[in-house]
């Protein structure tokens, strides 16, 4: 045990540049697509929350529903004779799959804030963009900051597919293990997936708190609606 | 100030809200909009502020129509209050206040003078509660920032949908006495939508009734109780109302108008020691019996009580004696007092089927026939100067001179 582990060291250090390239490159995959996604999804789960017509909202989630079943391998391919290969297809992919849990959360965290609440601001004379913005956009930010968390977690670990169309990643170390039949490789890849996945977790679930406290509306300490 | 005009209203499913309302709001008073639920009070109430929009006819507030103001123009420049408050739980109760005049873009300085200013003016100390969230003050709390915030960026005209239905019975009663020291400063145009009668009676200088998406009758509170329009406007009233608020002597008075009705009571399972002190405590000769339910069982004298001050055991239940005599509740004076001057009686309990009410006591018959014959509460001292006159009017022969005195002496008071 002790041997494996100093060979084990001993490969760390001798790998360590090659290491350290495959998760900044997964680090920068995962931070691209998820923040691409936010800007995307957010806004458009605030319109559609704000919206009245119904068959628009339908028509949105059904679309993203249906990118998230699609199959990652089968949506990386799909991507390559549009996109070609490399980071950004991947991203892209990535991406696709980050729009749906952002912009569903996003869209739950809108339409969870009081009514008496988004009446009270009607009347007194809050525009439809005032109103979004100031009171409920607030008031949602928990449910679109754990929203986020649960996607970054997802699309972690669905980022060291990403290497199958030459986009690098932890993904890269896994595969090149598994072809030469490197036992070392494969540990090193899977154990930073999941470490850097529990990290994010983590330092996103406290952001989460954190807002929380401070727009005093989470869940648990709604609004006293019977006054 | 505010006028509607022909307005109706016809929602997309057919269903129709409002038919032809002609009603005008007058500048300076507190209009409250009252009726079942579903006769389109509130709705009509939310076309001032066009949250909602009329289908035909047009609304007016000072001869400008409204419907050529932007809504949320409009909206900035009239108090709003709902019935479940909605304060933004994420904002301190200061922000919660001055909302409106930051949409306004109101001087930093000016918006906070005017939180302190606004939070005395509803008794809650700035220094405890500015910086306190919504989430941290109880329900009477929450709607008096609810009210204040309304008066915030000084709008002349304020809506309150139902604003203290859902607070307790003390908060309540605590909020209207409130608004109403609040309108007697300020002097705003309100329409304050509600289905409590009592509450409409205690607040509004005009009421309109509706029904049905029409206005059934518009008046005075003392003119609706006095000249209901129809059947309806007298069944919502209530027949008690009626009753009591405008004496009538052709209307039978009944035992309830009369009766106290918070008698002293004592439950079955008291011990004499107990019984002594308690009445001791209320200054009362002897206990009614109720049980827990409120049923009349008997009633026990001080006498009866110290008979058997010596046995520790005895309960109550066993020293007292059944009542010979009771009324039902909705029967005249006139029995209570007969069979009380029969018998001897020093008070004759009112009972519901078996259940205990009011106790009909000299007392409360005393204190009936002052409402009655001394309704402006005057002093002893103004009753016996009264007397006086009227006294030496009936010696002399009544002179110009002392008419006029008369009438000026009854103009005081």
């Amino acid at each position: 045990m002790s041997a494996w582990l100093a060979n084990y060291a001993a490969f760390l250090s001798d790998r360590q540049a090659d290491i350290w390239t495959a998760l900044r490159e997964h680090i920068v995959i995962c931070l691209i697509a998820v923040l691409f996604g936010a800007v995307i999804a957010i806004p458009v789960g605030m319109l559609l929350a704000g919206n009245r017509k119904g068959w628009l909202n339908g028509l949105v989630f059904t679309i993203a529903n249906i990118l998230q079943t699609v199959p990652s391998l089968a949506l990386l391919a799909i991507l390559i004779p549009v996109l070609g290969i490399g980071r950004t297809p991947a991203i892209f992919a990535l991406f696709l799959y980050s729009l749906m849990p952002i912009m569903r959360n996003t869209f739950a965290g809108f339409q969870a804030v009081d009514p008496n609440v988004i009446e009270a601001a009607r009347g007194m004379g809050y525009s439809t963009a005032q109103r979004l913005l100031q009171i409920q956009l607030p008031l949602a930010f928990p449910y679109i900051m754990s929203g986020l968390r649960v996607t970054t977690v997802y699309i972690i670990s669905w980022a060291t597919l990403a290497t199958l169309i030459g986009a690098g990643g932890l993904g890269q170390l896994i595969f090149s293990g598994m072809g030469v039949n490197k036992k070392e490789l494969i540990v090193t890849g899977a154990l930073l997936a999941v470490l850097l996945a529990l990290l994010a977790d983590f330092v996103l679930g406290l952001a989460e708190k954190w807002v929380t406290v401070r727009t005093k509306s989470a869940p648990a300490a709604g609004t006293e609606t019977a006054g | 100030m505010i006028r509607f005009e022909n307005v109706n209203k016809t929602y997309e499913d057919g269903f129709v809200a409002l038919k032809s309302i002609n009603v005008e709001f007058v500048e300076g008073e507190l209009t409250v909009l009252i009726g079942p639920s579903g006769c389109g009070k509130s709705t009509l109430m939310k076309h001032i502020n066009r949250l909602n929009n009329p289908s035909k006819g047009k609304i007016y507030i000072r001869d400008q129509d409204i419907s050529k103001i932007d809504p949320v123009e409009l909206r900035r420049k009239i108090g709003y209050v709902i019935q479940n408050v909605g304060l933004f739980p994420h904002m301190t109760i200061a922000k919660n206040v001055i909302v409106v005049p930051k949409l306004l873009n109101w001087d930093k300085e000016k918006m906070e003078r005017k939180v302190d200013e606004l939070l005395q003016l509803v008794n809650l100390d700035p220094q405890t509660y500015r910086n306190r969230y919504p989430s941290e003050l109880s329900g009477g709390q929450q709607q008096r920032i609810g009210v204040i915030r309304a008066l915030a960026a000084e709008p002349d005209i304020i809506l309150l949908d139902e604003p203290f239905s859902a607070l307790d019975p003390i908060s309540r009663e605590q909020l209207q006495d409130e608004l109403v020291r609040l309108q007697q400063e300020l002097k705003k145009t309100i329409v304050f939508v509600t289905h409590d009668m009592d509450e409409a009676i205690k607040i509004a200088d005009t009421i309109v009734l509706m029904k049905d998406g029409e206005i059934v009758q518009k008046g005075t509170p003392e003119q609706i109780l006095r000249h209901p329009a129809n059947e309806f406007v007298k069944s919502f009233i209530g027949k008690k109302r009626l009753a009591s608020d405008t004496f009538d002597p052709d209307l039978t008075l009944t035992v309830d108008e009369v009766m106290s009705q918070h008698p002293v009571t004592a439950s079955p399972g008291r011990g004499m020691a107990e019984a002594v002190q308690f009445m001791e405590r209320q200054r009362v000769d002897s206990l009614i019996i109720v049980g827990r339910g409120k049923e009349l069982l008997g009633h026990a004298s001080i006498f009866r009580v110290l008979n058997r001050y010596r046995d520790e055991n005895v309960k109550l239940s066993d020293v007292m004696q059944p009542f010979d005599y009771v009324v039902e509740s909705g029967s005249s004076v006139a029995l209570a007092v007969a069979l009380m001057n029969e018998h001897g009686l020093p008070y004759i309990p009112v009972v519901r089927g078996s259940q205990f009410v009011g106790l009909v006591t000299k007392g409360s018959l005393v204190r009936h026939l002052a409402d009655v014959y001394n309704p402006d509460d005057m002093s002893i001292e103004e009753l016996e100067a009264e007397s006086a006159k009227l006294g030496e009017e009936a010696l002399l022969s009544p002179s110009p001179e002392d008419g006029h005195d008369l009438q000026e002496g009854s103009d005081r008071v």
